[in-house]
């Protein structure tokens, strides 16, 4: 067994940065799949894009749905940038905690707002 | 006791102002630095976004809201900086995007890497999405 503690634990090889960093990578693939579907059913719809037409493309189940999980994969997508930019320029603790914890607030708040909108439609 | 050796250089952090305006950076430099401002704020607008969708989605009237605050502004807040606003983070979203898809790209293709074909895909990347943006912010100011 490897040592996780102390002076001569090993800080490599136990998946701490791969596992944000591979799903920042996920998560930005589908974002840019609905990015995708979303411009389609834009670009592809018929005449004036006007109030029907926009609230119409949120209106099937699929897309709700999908929306959904863009709203969550978005909400940790930002939350690891957010942390890596804390983590680089933010060196006193209480301070970097401080903004941490605003960023889940802000963030968990801002999906909170979104998806309320989403399912009332 | 030896004489004491001479003081040698002392190299602490880099200071944002005398140095960082110093350094001459590649395009990939660019691409890189702009990923994280341009991500930065779409965080700190997030509130603007979800206003967006949520009066331009929830029903004509709020829709008709969601339309007048472009042309005629909302509160004491003009529309031209609504505009000028929503250009922002038209940009950031550009960047971000076509920055991330040439992230995934350089993930997996061991030639995307390389010294050569990452300075052309950065460059690629600040003139497609500068480009975008233009065009996009001519068409929201209504130029055409």
């Amino acid at each position: 067994m490897s040592v996780n503690y102390g002076s001569k634990r090993i800080v490599v090889g136990a998946h701490y940065g791969l596992r944000d960093w591979i799903a920042q990578r996920a998560t930005a693939v589908l974002m840019a799949i609905f990015t995708v579907v979303l411009l389609a059913s834009l670009i592809f719809s018929k005449g004036p894009i006007g109030y029907d037409l926009w609230a119409g493309i949120f209106a099937a189940q699929w897309m709700k749905v999908l929306t959904m999980v863009v709203i969550i994969a978005l909400l940790y997508h930002v939350w690891i940038g957010m942390r890596d930019i804390w983590m680089d320029y933010v060196k006193p603790v209480i301070a970097r905690l401080v903004l941490q914890v605003f960023s889940i607030a802000w963030l968990v708040g801002c999906a909170g707002w979104a998806i309320q909108v989403l399912w009332r439609l | 006791m030896p004489e004491l050796a001479k003081k040698r250089p002392e190299f602490r952090n880099i200071n944002a102002f005398t140095d960082l305006t110093t350094y001459r950076l590649p395009a990939a430099g660019w691409v890189s630095i702009l990923h994280r401002v341009s991500g930065a704020i779409m965080f700190v607008l997030m509130p603007f976004i979800i206003w967006m969708f949520d009066t331009s989605v929830s029903s004509e009237v709020s829709f008709s809201r969601f339309k007048a605050a472009f042309n005629s502004g909302i509160g004491f807040v003009p529309g031209w900086f609504i505009k000028l606003v929503a250009l922002a983070l038209i940009w950031a979203y550009l960047h971000h995007f076509i920055a991330g898809l040439r992230h995934l790209w350089m993930d997996v293709n061991h030639h995307a890497v390389e010294k050569k074909t990452g300075a052309t895909t950065a460059t690629a990347t600040l003139v497609l999405s500068i480009g975008l943006a233009v065009v996009l912010g001519a068409k929201l100011f209504g130029l055409y």
